[in-house]
């Protein structure tokens, strides 16, 4: 599972050498995140967002732990439980806040993880798991957000739970009884909220099994790394403890300032005014929006306007699903030898325009649903769709990339002959 | 195969959404673009001219400006507005003694149950009860006000996007609708059918610009002060916005004061993380030139 050059764990005392024996629990953490697990040493700072995500994981698990501790999901008291936490638990104001706006820079940051393996082509051999289980577990963290977003009982809550169940109904047959089914009823009520209350609590933990699948399949190959060139002697790495530890550290501090101003300064800033309106089901707000890490997909869902033998909801549906599904795809669909979008010429100006294309889906997700927002979004949408599954085999396979460096180490030194590590590995002093 | 029918299926999802963009594209072309005065005539809340004390990362409540504003709400928009999410206890943050609140409370009638009978009686309140609500329930409220309920006040100006700007241009901003212009086109002119129909009143603050709660503080000196401010609509207004910002976000100030102890923590800690990576890194990293 590792490099033969990678440094073993040795226990230093009696008590660690009695653990060892019995649990080898130090030993796993030294391999896993410790001076035991060798990492390419030119990781830029954009190989930081998995840790940042981890972070904002445990994060999201603490306060939310805590929250949960004075809320209580029922449709007649849930709004006022969390005012009752706004105003008289102790400290409740900065533990709501940084829950709800730690969900956003969870996703913001899932985000530049997954745009960090679109342009470095993580997701190819050797490391399709990886990939795979990545994106199991982005669907499970926009299950989750959807529903602690329901959980406050504001009118953004009653009717985002209201549409997105809607979706099931555009099925065929089965849609209405399905979305029943999933409600508890015929509209969200006490047993929507209090299931998804329930959910809203697993989900985290089932995330937090996944990445450490996810984790462990990435400990197979070992990470990637911006030359998409393969780890080929020891002077291409480093010992993930001190190296990356304190480059990891450094990055959480910058993404801990951020957060903490909009926590602190801003808190409402990625909200919206309606959810501090009590849910009402006689009173529809004049633009239903989800939060704004759903802008896009809500964006290629609402394009689809038009009965083409299927009803246009069912189509909107079917790509909205298709969107992030077709991720699962990638690995066997970019079939370039070459991973690092530095060396593909042809493939970076299409990630250029498909980044262009994403924020444009974004900006129409968040606008209301009327002309031109809809027009443009379906532009947006045909191109989202015509470049994964179409342009990008395409490219693939046309496409003449520039000569790669021969290792890692010639790629950060100019030359493959002084590497300087070897057995010098130690940190210095 | 896989990416035979990937290509087939993101042409299918690729062009069915460009067949909705022709569609939709003919049926914009073709068709009249909205036109409503709603749409044009709607004006952008802004607050007073000289600001809140609280606004900017460094504000700090302005507290006779919230007792004003607590005197504004108690005798005006209490007999239409809630207030459900504020305790009479809560009002020692913005200034009063334990005394004065208690005296406070006892004016306000609450309702309560006769220890002797059971029976549902009006009380006088107690610092731990929360402002009473003017109507016993919904619809004694839709009874009372031709259908329109009035809003619980607590979280208004949170509720509304530029909140505390919003309550107070909302309240200084009834006017007639035959002299109403916006950057130099008149209502009457764009639109000579508009009517504020009967029972409403016309507002350009409002998203419909039809509001149906009457102009709440009409003349100056509708509440006297106690601490001689003079109580012009404008002054009436920006208090009672204020208050009600308090009353949204009590924990507003101390909010920002904790960002900044975080803050002034984090970036030390992270210069610190940063001369150690540097640390750490310099004997790999390859010399410059």
């Amino acid at each position: 599972m590792s490099f033969p050059w990678a440094k073993e764990y040795t226990p230093a005392s009696g008590f660690t050498k009695w653990i060892d024996e019995k649990l080898p629990l130090p030993r796993f953490v030294y391999n896993a995140v410790g001076g035991g697990y060798p990492v390419p040493r030119n990781l830029n700072y954009m190989w930081n967002f998995g840790v940042l995500a981890g972070f904002c994981l445990m994060l999201q698990i603490v306060t939310g732990v805590v929250l949960a501790m004075h809320y209580a999901a029922n449709a007649q008291v849930a709004f006022g439980t969390v005012e009752h936490i706004m105003r008289d638990v102790n400290w409740g104001w900065m533990l709501r806040y940084m829950h709800a706006n730690g969900a956003s820079f969870f996703f913001l940051v899932l985000y530049l993880h997954i745009f960090r393996g679109l342009f470095y082509s993580s997701y190819k051999a050797p490391r399709e798991m990886i990939w795979l289980l990545g994106v199991v577990i982005f669907l499970l963290a926009m299950a989750t957000a959807f529903m602690g977003y329901v959980l406050p009982w504001g009118q953004m809550s009653f009717w985002g739970a209201k549409v997105i169940t809607g979706l099931f109904s555009a099925i065929p047959f089965v849609g209405e009884p399905i979305q029943i089914w999933l409600l508890g009823g015929f509209a969200p009520d006490n047993a929507a909220l209090n299931r998804f209350f329930s959910l809203h609590f697993l989900l985290p933990f089932v995330i937090a099994g996944v990445v450490i699948l996810h984790i462990w399949a990435l400990h197979i190959p070992g990470s990637s790394n911006p030359t998409g060139v393969e780890i080929k002697s020891e002077s291409d790495t480093v010992p993930f403890h001190p190296y990356y530890t304190a480059k990891d550290g450094f990055g959480l501090g910058v993404f801990l300032i951020i957060y903490c101003v909009v926590v602190f300064f801003l808190p409402n800033m990625l909200g919206h005014p309606d959810n501090y309106i009590e849910a009402n089901p006689l009173s529809t707000p004049a633009h239903i929006v989800p939060e704004w890490y759903f802008y896009p997909f809500y964006a290629i869902l609402r394009a689809f306007t038009f009965d083409f033998i299927l009803e246009a909801k069912l189509w909107g549906v079917l790509a909205m699903f298709s969107s992030i599904l077709l991720w699962f795809l990638l690995p066997w669909l970019d079939r370039s030898p070459v991973r690092s979008g530095h060396y593909r010429p042809l493939f970076r100006t299409f990630f250029v325009i498909l980044l262009i294309d994403m924020a444009v889906l974004f900006y129409c997700g968040g606008a209301p649903a009327e002309e031109p927002y809809v027009m443009i979004s379906q532009i947006a949408t045909a191109y989202y769709f015509l470049h994964f599954l179409v342009i990008l085999p395409i490219v693939s396979s046309i496409e003449k990339p520039k000569p790669l460096p021969y290792s890692i180490t010639e790629a950060v030194l100019g030359s493959d002959k002084k590497a300087v590590l070897g057995e010098n590995t130690q940190p210095a002093t | 195969m896989i990416r035979i029918l990937s290509a087939l299926a993101g042409l299918v999802f690729a062009g069915v959404v460009l067949l909705a963009f022709v569609m939709g594209a003919t049926t914009w072309l073709t068709e009249e673009p909205m036109h409503s005065a709603d749409h044009e005539f709607h004006l952008e809340a802004h607050g007073p001219e000289a600001g809140y004390s609280f606004d900017g990362p460094v504000g700090k409540w302005d507290v006779a400006q919230l007792q004003r504003g607590l005197k504004v709400y108690s005798e005006v928009c209490a007999a239409c507005h809630s207030l459900k999410f504020v305790a009479f206890r809560d009002l020692e943050q913005i200034g009063y003694s334990e005394a004065q609140v208690k005296a406070f409370a006892a004016t306000k009638q609450v309702p309560g149950i006769d220890p002797n009978t059971g029976e549902s009686v009006m009380r006088p309140g107690e610092p731990t009860d929360y402002f009473p609500s003017p109507f016993p329930n919904a619809v004694a409220a839709a009874a009372a006000n031709n259908n329109a309920i009035p809003p619980d006040l607590s979280l208004m100006t949170k509720a509304r996007h530029h909140g505390s700007d919003y309550v107070y241009s909302l309240l200084t901003g009834y006017t007639d609708p035959a002299t109403f212009e916006k950057d130099g086109k008149r209502l009457m002119e764009e639109f000579p059918d508009f009517q504020t129909p009967l029972g409403l009143y016309f507002n350009p603050y409002f998203a419909n610009l039809n509001l149906a709660m009457a102009p709440p503080l009409g003349v100056d000196g509708q509440v006297t002060y106690d601490d001689g401010t003079e109580a012009t609509v404008s002054q009436m207004s920006a208090d009672v916005s204020a208050f009600l910002t308090w009353t949204a976000e009590p924990k507003l100030v101390e909010r920002k004061q904790t960002g900044f102890a975080v803050l002034v923590f984090l970036l030390f800690a992270t210069v610190l993380a940063y001369f150690a990576k540097r640390q750490v890194w310099s004997s790999v990293k390859p010399k410059k030139g």
